[in-house]
């Protein structure tokens, strides 16, 4: 293996690569080359940092300087400046969002983005070159897979995976280890070891980083848990919309078989086992598992009563395990490191880390990997680094479509599974996505209605019909329609729609309405009684008013498509309320900011 | 661009490639979207007949997908996120603006068959939002007022 006195880390994850981050590369290379540093210097595209606000991100090792919104232009001075000279260059350096610290004197770790951070499922990520074999193995890659086929038993595996408390990230946190127990003692010819990276939850970008950034780690512990219940074949049901980690997982899988890590009699044993992919066709229901084996299979992707569970009919009539990506993401460093280790991370019923998508109107958006029960806040202001533009935070949105509004009189819960159930929301995937003073609940509520009447299958019809109906009153009150009683009606339809539906989208449809009308029942009653909309958001419950900032400048009046504004020119002018549409170009053109909402 | 033909010719191959394995109505019918850009009835049929399978088989699974299009789309087509986070970010409002300077509704296409215009579910890109691609090509941290410019580049 070559040495070289320093590495230039690119991440090429899907944010950093959508701003450009595969240019970086190129023209590192090519600067690198010019000034005949390419025997001394060897530039890596990782997976992603986390950091996506920041991105593209380059990271410079022995260092760990890290380079934020690097731009193609900048990158001759940091190849001659810093990889030359061995000066960093200054004005590129990250600045921290809160303290505006420039990092230029800190490592990595020292920011206060990663300060507080633990990562064990991400670990990887951003920290080797994904598309190469050898540099997971350096890693301790497939270490745990040979310690667990040639030192332990199946037994043994999943009693580990038991002790650990090990609980599945994709949604529900149903003990792995359990569902491993229930594959293994079913009996027959063909099993089947199925993951499930059909991340649809909007806002949750964990797995895909995770499969980008270490798609060995998926395939290694597939492995471990083929063995754990007896499978011989597994499949991975993967996005379509994540092209950069289907082509990770093609090449890994390759890599892996040429290696026989995967194949026939891996370490030489007798326990073979292969791995196929299957791409999604954008349903979000497939994320369900019956959904997903049944998209597998090439139908129609729609759920189907359970029991029997997978564990007994599942993939092809078979006996079938489904685990999601960040949960499979844990198991090798459980093996290797033991259930104990596990254990001490996290709290007592929630082990462990989990990997949040931190999003919307927050200072550092990206991805974060906390250990479990850590207070919301730290996530909110510690690593998140607050809100921007001086806005006050109101709640952040846990469980994407399926989960609740936490408001800001609860910041100190401990994020775990059963704390944020009880308050009405959820763990979910993983995806947070802060809202501030501007964002409007019932609005909010309605759009995640809006995207599960969409994305119901239509087999059952509480999901089918009951979702719609309250989309509707909820669309009525965000046009400022609604009635006396709507929230009643809403409450109602919700519990009948959870206790009825086939499914868990269905079940838990209902939870962003209901966690809305909880912590935000004012605002909810402020639209339906007095026609208002505190966050002056829904565009029918607004009124325009023009200030005593107006100078007469009579642009407004000539911008307005309805004649709704009156005035001589400078004297201040009126809007009539009654002609006015409401469309917001008023105060678009007006140069004073002198027209506001109300 | 292949014509017509040698497309027909290129599903064969991939109706031929897939036939026998195990659910290979979706991995055939994203086949032909690649090489098609949509699947119109007469592709339904020859994928129904090739895999041995009933052509209410095949248009049951290609309409339940968003992924499959009946009908041709636009050369550029548009995909603005309405993810969460883009959502919370404004991103409704970018849509707007590219429906009234294409004078088009959502989900459709110009009448000079040049942009299609849809909103699309979270593309991952969060901290880039709000987010929108034109093809491959991706936009991030939007407003409304760059719309015109974007689109007169195309």
């Amino acid at each position: 293996m070559d040495l070289y006195r320093a590495h230039v880390l690119v991440c090429g994850g899907t944010g950093c690569s959508s701003s450009g981050s595969a240019k970086l590369i190129e023209r590192f290379e090519e600067q690198i080359a010019a000034n005949g540093l390419d025997k001394e210097v060897k530039v890596v595209r990782t997976g992603c940092f986390g950091l996506c606000e920041a991105g593209p991100v380059v990271i410079i090792y022995p260092e760990g300087t890290f380079y934020s919104r690097v731009k193609v232009e900048d990158v001759d001075e940091i190849v001659t400046e810093h990889l030359l000279k061995g000066r960093k260059v200054q004005h590129l350096v990250y600045v921290d969002h809160k303290t505006h610290e420039s990092s230029v004197q800190k490592s990595l770790a020292e920011i206060g983005f990663y300060k507080k951070q633990q990562r064990v499922a991400l670990r990887n990520c951003g920290v080797i070159d994904p598309e190469n074999i050898d540099e997971y193995i350096a890693f301790d890659g497939y270490q745990a897979l040979g310690k667990a086929l040639t030192e332990m038993t199946p037994e043994q595996v999943i009693d580990e995976i038991l002790k650990s408390g090990l609980r599945g990230r994709g949604g529900a946190g149903f003990p792995t280890g359990k569902k491993w127990q229930f594959a293994r003692a079913s009996q027959a010819e063909h099993k089947y070891f199925v993951c499930n990276a059909d991340e649809g939850d909007p806002g949750a970008f964990m797995d895909r980083s995770l499969l980008e950034g270490d798609p060995h780690a998926i395939l290694e512990a597939m492995a471990i848990g083929g063995y754990a219940i007896g499978a011989d074949e597994g499949w991975i049901y993967v996005r379509a919309e994540y092209p950069i980690a289907v082509k990770r997982l093609e090449k890994a899988i390759e890599q892996a078989r040429d290696y026989g890590l995967l194949g026939k009699n891996i370490f030489g044993t007798d326990f073979s086992f292969d791995i196929h992919i299957r791409l999604g066709a954008g349903a979000f229901v497939c994320g369900e598992e019956t959904a997903l084996m049944a998209s597998i299979e090439g139908r129609r992707g729609e759920p189907r009563p359970k029991p029997p569970f997978p564990a007994v009919k599942g993939l092809f009539e078979s006996p079938t395990n489904i685990n999601n990506v960040e949960t499979l993401g844990n198991v090798a460093q459980i093996i290797l490191k033991g259930a104990d280790w596990f254990r001490s991370i996290g709290t007592e019923k929630s082990t462990g880390t989990k990997v949040f998508a931190l999003g919307g109107k927050i200072n550092n958006t990206g991805l974060v990997e906390v250990p479990m029960g850590v207070p919301l806040r730290t996530i909110i202001e510690d690593i998140g680094g607050g809100i921007p533009n001086g806005k006050k935070f109101k709640a952040v949105q846990t469980g994407g479509p399926s989960g609740g509004c936490i408001p800001a009189s609860l910041l100190d819960i401990p994020v775990e599974y059963d704390t944020l159930t009880s308050v009405g929301a959820m763990m979910g995937s993983g995806g947070m996505i802060v809202l501030d003073e501007d964002n409007c609940m019932v609005d909010i509520a309605r759009f995640f209605l809006d995207f599960t009447v969409d994305e119901s299958c239509g087999k059952c019809t509480p999901c089918r019909i009951g979702t719609r109906r309250m989309l509707e009153i909820l669309e009525r009150i965000t046009e400022g329609k609604g009635q006396e009683g709507d929230i009643e009606k809403l409450e109602n339809l919700a519990e009948n729609i959870k206790n009825s539906a086939l499914c868990g989208l269905g079940q838990t449809a209902p939870n962003p309405v209901l966690s809305t009308i909880k912590f935000f029942r004012d605002e909810y009653e402020a639209h339906i009684k007095e026609k208002r909309c505190p966050a002056h958001h829904c565009q029918a419950l607004l009124n325009y008013v023009i200030t005593d900032k107006c100078r007469g400048c009579t642009l407004c009046a000539r911008k307005c498509p309805v004649q709704a504004i009156t005035g001589n020119v400078k004297e201040k002018h009126v809007i009539d309320t009654q002609k006015c549409i409401k469309c917001g170009q008023c105060m678009a053109n007006c140069k004073f900011g002198a027209i506001i909402k109300d | 661009m292949p014509d017509n033909k040698e497309k027909y010719a290129q599903l064969q191959e991939a109706i031929a490639k897939h036939k026998g394995e195990r659910g290979a109505v979706m991995p055939v019918l994203q086949e032909a979207m690649n090489i098609f850009g949509y699947v119109p009835q007469d592709v339904q049929e020859m994928i129904a007949d090739g895999l041995g399978t009933t052509l209410s088989e095949v248009y049951g699974v290609s309409t339940f997908y968003s992924q499959f299009s009946l009908e041709p789309k636009g050369e550029h087509v548009i995909g603005v996120c309405l993810g969460t986070a883009c959502y919370v970010k404004g991103s409704q409002k970018v849509l707007d603006k590219l429906s009234e300077e294409l004078k088009i509704e959502v989900g459709r296409t110009t009448k000079d068959g040049k942009f299609t215009l849809n909103a699309t579910r979270c593309l991952g890109a969060c901290g880039l939002a709000p987010v929108m691609m034109i093809g491959d090509e991706v936009y991030g941290r939007l407003t409304p007022d760059q719309v015109p410019e974007i689109l007169a580049k195309y």
